[in-house]
């Protein structure tokens, strides 16, 4: 059933949410520290369970994979709903603020994947785009 | 046409997917036509949703891009903090406890290094444009690292509204690089094996205003 998977997700936001709250309080900052994180593991953790595989194969799956399509779809609607004319309105200050801030964090990327064990680069992005690519040259 | 705005307003949510999907569809094709899909069509589809976004604020004077137009609020709820991080969880779905495991160490410490790094930039570009008073700076940093704790740093330590209004601006700037920019960096800067994947969530959600 797709409301198997469906719930499952739901409830590993909504216990995510819920111990980053309690995490902000023992912190004693107002705000929810790592929720979304929190949830993202209990959902790798669920998805390696043997005993929670009906909730994460077949048609309960699908409810989840259902949701992690449409997220490209939300940040659409997210970045449609930005206070885009205060963004650009706050000058240059905020722009170079923002645009140092990515540049310095794009560049930690690296740096930090050389902590720890490497990882085997994945095969190149779909065949599709591959193909893409070389068409376009 | 009262009848039309009518039905569209009572079922915003199912009106921001028609007009959300319909903007992807045309997106891809500009990605696919003009650029030869060389632009990613969803980097093409956030770009047109922040462009409308900008020419809706500017006509309604709101501070929620489309979303003030009455027959488009469904687009903020769709957009909105819930069906957000209810979008971003389930893309964890599929991911291996082993691979989660690889990014262990670095992960936290990238949670940190995102954060710190993050401040201190904001922090000295305030500088370097002049404010010295620490209610600003410290504001002005707070926004460099998201835009949701500029405001309430800014609120909490009596910092003036301009510095909090540069401080959610700069963390819009972040949100918005962060999201039309990945595709485009990814391959310089290593971003093709799980780890560093991981790695990359960790250090820009965690910092991009998305948390």
């Amino acid at each position: 059933m797709i409301i198997y998977g469906v719930a499952l997700l739901s409830f590993c936001l909504v216990a995510g949410l819920y111990i980053g709250e309690l995490l902000g309080q023992l912190l004693g900052v107002q705000a929810n520290v790592g929720g979304v994180g929190i949830a993202m593991v209990l959902l790798v953790l669920a998805s390696g369970s043997k005993r929670l595989r009906s909730l994460t194969t077949g048609a309960s799956g699908e409810g989840i994979k259902f949701w992690s399509a449409m997220y490209i779809p939300i940040v659409v609607a997210m970045a449609a709903s930005q206070n885009v004319v205060a963004a650009v309105e706050g000058g240059m200050l905020a722009v170079i603020a923002g645009v140092a801030a990515v540049i310095v964090s794009f560049a930690l990327v690296p740096v930090l994947s050389r902590i720890g064990p490497q990882s085997e680069p994945l095969p190149p992005l779909e065949v599709l785009s591959a193909a893409e690519r070389e068409g376009g040259r | 046409m009262e009848t039309l705005s009518g039905v569209l307003r009572a079922n915003g949510l199912v009106v921001a997917f028609m007009v959300v999907g319909i903007t992807v569809w045309l997106s891809y094709l500009v990605s696919n036509r003009l650029t030869r899909g060389r632009i990613h069509g969803s980097a093409v589809a956030i770009l047109v949703g922040l462009i409308a976004a900008y020419f809706a604020g500017k006509a309604t004077g709101g501070g929620r891009g489309v979303a003030d137009v009455s027959v488009l609020a469904g687009i903020g709820l769709m957009g909105g903090g819930m069906m957000r991080d209810f979008a971003i969880v389930s893309t964890a779905f599929g991911v291996q406890l082993s691979e989660l495991k690889q990014a262990g160490i670095a992960g936290i410490i990238s949670i940190f290094a995102g954060v710190i790094v993050s401040f201190i930039v904001g922090a000295v570009v305030a500088i370097a444009f002049g404010y010295t008073d620490a209610e600003s700076i410290t504001t002005i940093g707070a926004g460099a690292v998201t835009y949701i704790v500029g405001p309430v740093t800014g609120t909490a330590i009596g910092a003036s509204s301009e510095a909090i209004a540069l401080s959610v601006a700069a963390g819009v700037v972040k949100s918005i690089l962060v999201m039309i920019g990945t595709p485009m960096v990814a391959r310089y800067i290593g971003l093709n094996n799980p780890k560093s994947s991981m790695l990359f969530v960790v250090l820009m959600v965690s910092n991009s205003g998305v948390a």
